[in-house]
């Protein structure tokens, strides 16, 4: 968004208050970039295949973004690469700027989404060798999702074995576009290996998917696709609970990452009270709906909800139910990025905005 | 509570969503050609009765509203009459019927069949009792033909809405369906959206659920993308006078949306020039929710605070949604605790304006 250029850089953060961001990307900057951490057979695999994911362009996306690559003008790192791909340039304009103590990088490379299973276990490889030597062993600031093939269980169950002890990696991700309702079984050993692990899952904002992103078919326009995608995160909240995931894996937890969360209440409401009519059809469902999202889910700010008035967003958080759920994100370096300065009104009780700040995350993602 | 009750119905409801029954195909044959007659018959066509309300689920019937003959809920005048529009003092009540003529891949049956349904309308509901209104069922597989469909009936009185279901095979903004729009603002007709329909898109956009409860709840977010796409693509722009209907759908949703509509919308509408106002603004002029069933929350003040957060006390229209099983007892239906204008609002005034009445 070119008229709100909210963070310039080296501009300081005037509040002392400690802040965990939940979502920062870093980039990969290039195919090129993975090819050091792919094997001979991918590597060919990548030069005559290349990526196949579920749309038809070779360099296009089906829904283009508002601007290049959907990320603040100003994050272009100034060595030529793409927004979100320097380290150095991520500490100069984020990391120390904004005092940061944590932040959390989601790689939003293309990986679970490639058609070829084996090509995609190849790819998260890659992706979290590269994350791994790139980022979290240079910044001690910095920790990190684990990118899996999430379509193919067995290969996502090796893949969170592989790295999962490597003490950045605080959780294993998701983009919210899948093949089926993540609540479905074809999906549970992940969960199993998570919570063995004692890493939540997320999910988190991203275009593109092989079901369309409404239940009526593709809309004309990137508003639309943007602006759906909550419906998306609302389906696959419908989706854990209702298959009984959270009975299963009662240590899972769930973070529901750029979703926004003010329709949460609406659809609480929603799912108790036909839990309340139908729940001879879901009998191991022990508890409200509710009760399950309150205690196993959690869900980022970014892109802050801005109700006309700032009553209106006290009320959906205290709709929620809970202080506990809500987690500080900048999205950095995206186009709808959040500062922390900016993003809550004025008159943000302080206490609140602490546990969202810091609080909340440090006891979701167990960071001492 | 049972005076409550007189007092509030004093002036008439008007209820925006009731469900009529065909018994059964054999009930449209007096309404079809002697050549789709005999295609149905050779094909054993028996029922398009849809599936989204299984009769064994409790959703899908108040107790009682099965006819002592085992016949389908809603499919005899006599009971609906007894028990919707007696007790309720109903002015109006606005009959939609849920055949499933929207999901026949054969466009040429779905034409007969919504013609057969519409004339089957005409002659045993809207002429026998005349609080009764009701929706025309077009085939939507073709817009224009459906738009046909519209001209053939749309002058008959009892007609007051064009109804479609939320689950399509494109979304409701794009240009495609919009000789549906023309048609129905043609004749003020409102269009009704309702829950229901199958396609081949699964109802999430993550995939088919596995259960009866997830698709059901999650078809507010299918009206939750139709309503973006109708705003987006400019409809409301094109039709200035058209009013959308959303029944079955929830609204306990729509303020959270109209944020992150309208947020968007600051960022990203040079994508979207022709939609030259907040969404927010588009919503409140031009789209209704009917109130069944209603979402509700922990405590009934809340209800009130997000009727206050949707901008408007004008968007809400009773609704019993009989024969589908919300509430339990009648009173049940309005929410508690209302302030007496919009219970006024909401039981007869809101629906007046944007239904011919």
């Amino acid at each position: 968004m070119s008229d709100v250029k909210v963070e310039t850089k080296g501009s300081k953060r005037k509040t002392g208050l400690p802040f965990i961001d939940c979502d920062i990307h870093n980039e990969v900057p290039s195919p090129e970039a993975l090819k050091p951490y792919l094997s001979q057979r991918w590597r060919q695999y990548m030069e005559m295949v290349g990526t196949r994911t579920y749309h038809g362009y070779a360099q296009h996306i089906p829904y283009p973004k508002g601007n290049a690559g959907g990320t603040r003008q100003d994050a272009w790192p100034p060595n030529g690469g793409i927004p979100g791909s320097d380290l150095n340039f991520m500490r100069e304009q984020l990391l120390d700027p904004l005092n940061m103590e944590i932040g959390i990088l989601n790689c939003l490379y293309r990986v679970a989404e490639q058609l070829n299973d084996e090509f995609s276990a190849a790819l998260a490889r890659a992706v979290n060798d590269w994350q791994m030597a790139e980022w979290l062993d240079k910044e001690p600031r910095l920790r990190a999702s684990i990118v899996i093939p999430y379509e193919n269980a067995e290969f996502a169950v090796e893949e969170i074995h592989r790295v999962a002890s490597h003490p950045g990696f605080v959780q294993v991700l998701f983009l919210p576009r899948t093949r089926e309702p993540l609540g479905r079984r074809k999906y549970w050993k992940i969960y199993e290996a998570a919570e063995n692990h004692g890493l939540p899952i997320a999910i988190h904002f991203a275009g593109l998917g092989g079901n369309a992103i409404t239940s009526h078919g593709f809309p004309s326009y990137y508003i639309e696709d943007h602006t759906t995608m909550a419906q998306a995160f609302q389906c696959q909240v419908i989706s854990l609970v209702c298959e009984g995931v959270f009975e299963r894996f009662p240590g899972l937890r769930v973070a529901l990452l750029e979703g926004g969360f003010a329709w949460m209440p609406s659809l609480m409401w929603r799912l108790d009270q036909q839990w309340k009519r139908l729940h001879a059809e879901v009998p191991f469902l022990k508890r409200k709906p509710s009760e399950y999202i309150r205690e196993h889910m959690r869900v980022t700010t970014q892109p802050m909800e801005e109700p006309p008035k700032l009553e209106y967003l006290m009320q959906a958080i205290e709709w929620l139910g809970s202080e506990e759920m809500l987690m500080f994100s900048t999205d950095y370096p995206h186009w709808d990025y959040d500062s922390p300065e900016l993003a809550f009104p004025a008159k943000f009780p302080i206490e609140l905005k602490k546990k969202i700040f810091y609080d909340n995350a440090r006891a979701f993602y167990r960071f001492g | 509570m049972e005076k409550d009750l007189v007092v509030k119905t004093r002036v008439g409801v008007i209820d925006c969503d009731v469900h009529h029954a065909v018994p059964s195909m054999a009930a449209l044959y007096p309404y079809l050609s002697e050549r789709w007659r005999d295609y149905v018959k050779e094909h054993n066509i028996k029922s398009l009765e849809p599936n989204y309300y299984p009769r064994g689920n409790p959703l899908s019937a108040r107790p009682g509203s099965e006819p002592s003959s085992g016949a389908l809920p809603g499919s005899d005048l006599g009971l609906l009459q007894r028990q919707v529009l007696e007790p309720w003092n109903v002015q109006y009540a606005i009959l939609h019927c849920l055949y499933g003529v929207q999901m026949i891949h054969n466009e040429d049956l779905a034409v007969q069949v919504a013609q057969a349904v519409n004339d089957w309308q005409m002659a045993e509901w809207l002429e026998k009792d005349s609080r009764l209104r009701a929706s025309i069922v077009v085939p939507s597989q073709n817009p224009q033909r459906a738009a046909e469909e519209i001209h053939r009936v749309g002058k008959h009185p009892g007609f007051v809405s064009v109804l479609l279901l939320v689950r399509s095979e494109k979304p409701y903004g794009k240009r495609y369906y919009w000789p549906i729009y023309e048609a129905a603002e043609q004749y003020g007709l409102t269009v009704g959206i309702h829950a229901g329909g199958v396609t081949g898109y699964p109802i999430m956009p993550v995939g088919w659920p596995s259960h009866y409860i997830e698709d059901y709840v999650s078809h507010a977010q299918a009206f939750q993308s139709q309503l973006i796409s109708l705003v987006s693509e400019g409809v409301f722009v094109k039709f200035p006078r058209l009013r959308v209907v959303m029944m079955e759908s929830g609204f306990t949703w729509v303020p959270s949306l109209m944020w992150r509509f309208d947020k968007n919308w600051k960022g990203l509408r040079r994508e979207i020039p022709w939609v030259d106002r907040l969404p927010s603004e588009v919503i409140r002029d031009h789209i209704r929710f009917t109130l069944q069933p209603l979402d509700e929350p922990p405590k009934p003040e809340i209800l009130l605070k997000v009727i206050e957060q949707m901008g408007s006390d004008e968007m809400l229209l009773f609704s019993s949604d009989y024969p589908h099983w919300h509430y339990d007892e009648r009173e049940d239906a309005l929410p508690a605790g209302l302030p007496a204008d919009l219970e006024r609002k909401i039981l007869f005034e809101n629906a007046r304006a944007v239904y011919r009445f």
